[in-house]
């Protein structure tokens, strides 16, 4: 198992227009500047990056909400620029489906739990009412609230509860993509860790493939295999999670490890200090965007644009460590 | 004597189903200089005993304490107008929040000078070069244009950096941060809080953090609070809460991290924070805890010792004479689930 | 496995009551705090009562002559009769009688004008804040038209072009409520499209009829049900300003309005036959307008948690 390739993005790219407001200048934002990865069944990617990277972009992209400005992205092998008929959509769909980070504005609060998790059955399938019912609560047994549960509103579960009615919703479909939009960083430590191994437990009872995206680099380091760190809008290293985790390469995969807090306090580290603030997407740097942050930058860095490429490790897009400065 | 000394602070909420005990006997001393971290979830009452100590809370709050002193001053029963003049002065809040604490309304610029204008007072020309001082301490770059920008024109972090240097205008003696980096990303987070240790030590400011975020309160306090539903359950110095926490819930808070994991499987700590309606008798940690006895169910610990435990842990076993739990029960800690 | 560890977890959730039951309670809650509201409401439920049975309480038949009785004072009065309770007017016609029929047509009334003006208004406002664009623009910028005529003037525009009465007056004054309606109904649809939940369930592949009606709809009534309770209030007034004006139910009907255009020749000799209907409406306007109120407490969630 694990050997098919449920999801494949090649330089996907997202921008948007922005119209000039009275006093501003328009422009383009472009959320996402070409972005390529695979995933494969039964396993948990995970990007990484701070606010700005595109992440969220990404998910909205491979959730169909979006389309990409440009490249391709194949779906279990059905490219979507493709899929025109409903039928081809309904199929699209059953194949991916997401949990946000906020449990409480993900669930409509007028809605009976049974009616929020039927709704993808109602509308995707033809399944009579009482099939629906057997399947939620068949899907709400699973991830650990009871059937006497199936008909409360959602205001009257507590932040866990929420997500896993949430990940319940996302799975109706019988999804092979999971997207996991920050899926555990608006709980309490003790009801994350619930919600993790809820996760687990799924991904290998149904051979799920999650696309988990979180600026928590111990989470991620917790449940991914591989992780994409992405910096705005384009990735900036690719690799399995412990290339990343132990080697990291990009001076901002460095840096990001580094700011990131340990829960050891005998662990003294020397910390990179990244300067300045993230820079604003409408009116990014040239060059590497990175390179107003980065310790290593140079005039290459501030000319030209690095592409990802192959080192002995992972795929870094850096001059610094194509040239082996340091 | 300690700078501020807090003796069994309570406070209680009047709310539409009864009675809801926020805070529940909670202790605090710090010192002049000293860095005490606030650990808790959500519901543990962390922010609202702070709060309770600036007198922000509504009136419908009914605050009790045995003690509530700053250098000497008894808090509980000074008038309103005294209040004011330690508050914002000697002792300052920052919030989790930098986009909302700042008034959109006014250039960052008036709002540091109407702080300093309230408490020091002085002619237009020094409040602005103090406030042009200010803004370079917390490195602000080019403090003299950012005078003029008004809250959204900056990003979360330079707003943090502005909060911070409000708070600190009038070299505050005791700066209180309620969850100051939450709300920004993993850089900007480092940046804040260096910049706040460094303050702290050059100005010899006891500083009070309220967080959630173990690995924040490892790198940066010496002495922490862990609370947990409004009561305060243990109070080590770091080191020591992270090698060795006596109380269940430290010790289970900490396995729970995934960065503390072994396996894939991480040890959860079963069921929520209890509420307004499922408060417990006893222990209010007995349901969630694998050690409970019929002792912890029925008998609520003695608020007076260090570890508000019966059987405070020792390496992760539980002591006093513990019925029934054989060191190899022990060692699973909850991932046998 | 994830069972086990959720076993406390569940037990926290307090009591099992109904949802419906227990919303109810909480909006009692939230509304019995409020007195004036609650008086307003026993009021208003009072009104509703009367408009209901008045042919088997109102002593006499509204529109019955007497023609011996004409103009006799309230009964306290000299040369009142307990027969007439509050008089009789210039064709000799019981006033309480004419008052507990005339309730039903200011109820009436209230009620048409509020289910047109929030039926279209919601679905206009609705389908604004949901599609956006161009078609957003087009209609809000309508509705900003028919806000910037007084809207008693624009009512009676309405009503000369389509002819006077009671039907008539009430499309008009529907038609005035109407930007009221979309911009609340606009503003919210908008608020909530954004939300997460409408994105998972466009993930699900809802419709846009599913969308706007089934998911975005119900989050956005709490303040348009505050907004219809407040405005039936202003739609009686402006029924009753209609039929004083001649505009609105027409001579003999005992439309409370009508009543006072009617009377007002005789407004020095017999004040009974203007003030009785003045303070009907008076009181059931105010009783209304405590009652949103309430309701407003109740429902707006934004006042609910300051």
């Amino acid at each position: 198992m694990g050997a098919e390739t449920v999801l494949k993005a090649d330089n996907l790219k997202r921008y948007y227009e922005v119209k000039g407001g009275m006093f501003s200048k328009g422009g383009t934002v472009k959320a996402l500047d070409g972005a390529t990865f695979k995933l494969e069944a039964g396993k948990t990617l995970a990007v990484v990056g701070e606010s700005g990277c595109g992440k969220s972009t990404l998910a909205r992209l491979v959730t169909l909400i979006e389309k990409p400005t440009q490249g391709e992205l194949v779906l279990g092998g059905m490219d979507i620029a493709s899929a025109h008929s409903k039928e081809d959509m309904i199929t699209l769909r059953q194949m991916v489906q997401i949990v946000f980070q906020d449990p409480y504005g993900s669930l409509n609060p007028r809605q009976k739990i049974s009616d929020i998790l039927a709704e993808p059955l109602k509308i995707n399938t033809k399944m009579s009412a009482s099939e629906r019912r057997e399947e939620v609560l068949s899907m709400m047994s699973r991830v650990g609230l009871r059937p006497e549960q199936a008909d409360r509103y959602p205001h009257m579960f507590s932040g866990g509860q929420r997500q896993r009615i949430a990940v319940a919703r996302a799975l109706m479909l019988r999804p092979k993509i999971v997207i996991l939009d920050e899926p555990v960083s608006a709980l309490d430590v003790s009801i994350q860790a619930q919600v993790l191994n809820l996760l687990t437990d799924l991904q290998e009872e149904m051979d799920l493939a999650y696309l988990f995206i979180s600026h928590d680099l111990s989470v991620v380091k917790h449940i991914a295999d591989d992780v994409l760190v992405m910096y705005l809008g384009q990735p900036v290293e690719h690799g399995t999670r412990d290339e990343i985790f132990s080697n990291p390469q990009h001076p901002y995969t460095r840096a990001l490890l580094s700011a990131t807090p340990v829960a050891d306090p005998n662990r003294k580290k020397d910390r990179i200090k990244l300067v300045g603030e993230l820079p604003s997407p409408l009116n990014p740097p040239s060059g590497c965007s990175f390179h107003p942050r980065c310790p290593l930058a140079n005039d290459r860095c501030e000319a030209e644009r690095p592409v990802l490429a192959s080192t002995s490790s992972a795929l870094v897009s850096c001059h610094a460590v194509e040239e082996g400065r340091s | 004597m300690s700078l501020l000394d807090i003796k069994n602070l309570s406070v209680e909420f009047q709310t539409a189903h009864g009675l809801f005990r926020a805070v529940d006997g909670v202790d605090l001393e710090i010192d002049q200089g000293e860095m005490v971290a606030i650990v808790g979830e959500s519901g543990s009452g962390k922010s609202v005993s702070m709060l309770a100590l600036m007198g922000l809370l509504p009136w419908t709050a009914n605050i009790t304490a045995d003690r509530m002193l700053f250098d000497g001053i008894d808090l509980l029963s000074i008038s309103k107008k005294e209040r004011r003049q330690i508050i914002g002065k000697d002792i300052s809040m920052i919030f989790q929040e930098p986009m909302t604490s700042l008034n959109p309304c006014f250039t960052v610029g008036y709002q540091i000078m109407e702080v300093i204008k309230e408490h020091l007072g002085g002619t237009k020309k020094e409040l602005e070069k103090r406030a042009i001082e200010l803004l370079g301490l917390v490195g602000i770059p080019a403090p003299e244009t950012r005078l003029r920008a008004f809250p959204h024109q900056m990003s979360g972090g330079m707003n943090q950096r502005v909060m911070i240097a409000m708070m600190i205008a009038c070299n505050p003696r005791l700066l209180i941060a309620d969850e100051p980096t939450t709300a920004l990303d993993v850089t900007i987070q480092a940046q804040i809080l260096e910049l706040l240790g460094e303050l702290q030590k050059e100005k010899g400011m006891a500083l009070v953090l309220i967080t959630h975020d173990m690995g924040v309160v490892a790198e940066t306090a010496e002495v922490v609070n862990v609370q947990y539903a409004g009561q305060q359950v243990e109070r080590q110095d770091v080191v020591g809460l992270f090698d060795k926490p006596q109380h269940p819930y430290t010790y289970a808070l900490l396995n729970a991290l995934p960065e503390r994991a072994t396996s894939k499987r991480l040890p959860s700590i079963p069921g929520v924070v209890p509420g307004l309606l499922d408060r417990p008798t006893g222990c209010l940690f007995n349901p969630r805890c694998q050690f409970a006895t019929d002792k912890c169910r029925k008998e609520a610990p003695d608020h007076a010792s260090k570890v508000l435990c019966h059987y405070p842990l020792v390496d992760g076993k539980p002591t006093n004479n513990h019925p029934g739990v054989s060191a190899s029960d022990v060692s699973v800690s909850g991932g046998a689930v | 496995m994830s069972e086990v560890q959720n076993t406390a977890e569940q037990s926290s959730v307090p009591e099992q009551i109904s949802p419906l039951r227990q919303q109810f309670r909480e909006f009692w809650f939230y509304f019995s705090e409020n007195k004036g509201a609650v008086v307003g409401l026993f009021f208003f439920l009072f009104i509703v009562f009367i408009a209901l049975f008045a042919d088997l309480i109102a002593p006499h038949s509204p529109d019955q002559q007497n023609r011996d009785f004409i103009l006799i004072p309230p009964f306290w009065q000299d040369g009142g009769s307990i027969e007439f309770l509050l008089g009789t007017d210039a064709v000799g016609r019981d006033l309480l009688s004419r008052l507990m029929h005339g309730s039903r047509f200011s109820l009436f009334a209230g009620c048409i004008v509020i289910v047109i003006s929030l039926t279209f208004g919601v679905l206009l406002g609705l389908s604004a804040g949901y599609f956006r664009g161009f078609y957003e623009v087009i209609v809000m910028r309508v509705m900003d038209v028919i806000l910037s005529i007084p809207s008693l003037l624009m009512a009676l525009v309405l009503v000369a072009m389509l002819g006077p009465g009671l039907r008539n007056a009430m499309i008009a004054i529907s038609i005035t409520y109407l930007p009221h309606y979309v911009r609340l109904a606009r503003a919210s649809a908008v608020a909530e499209s954004a939300r997460d939940y409408v994105t998972a369930s466009k993930v699900a592949g809802a419709g846009t009829m599913r969308l706007m009606l089934v998911t975005i709809l119900p989050n956005c009534m709490a303040p348009l049900i505050v907004q219809a309770s407040l405005s039936f209030s202003t739609a009686i007034l402006d029924t009753a300003a209609l039929g004083f004006l001649g505009m609105g139910a027409q001579p003999p009907a005992s439309e409370w309005g009508t009543m006072l255009a009617e009377a007002r020749e005789f407004i020095l000799s017999a004040w009974w036959v203007v003030t009785f209907p003045g303070i009907a409406i008076l009181l059931t306007v105010l009783a209304i307008n405590l009652m949103g109120d309430g309701l407003r407490d109740a429902l707006d969630p934004k006042m609910k948690r300051s």
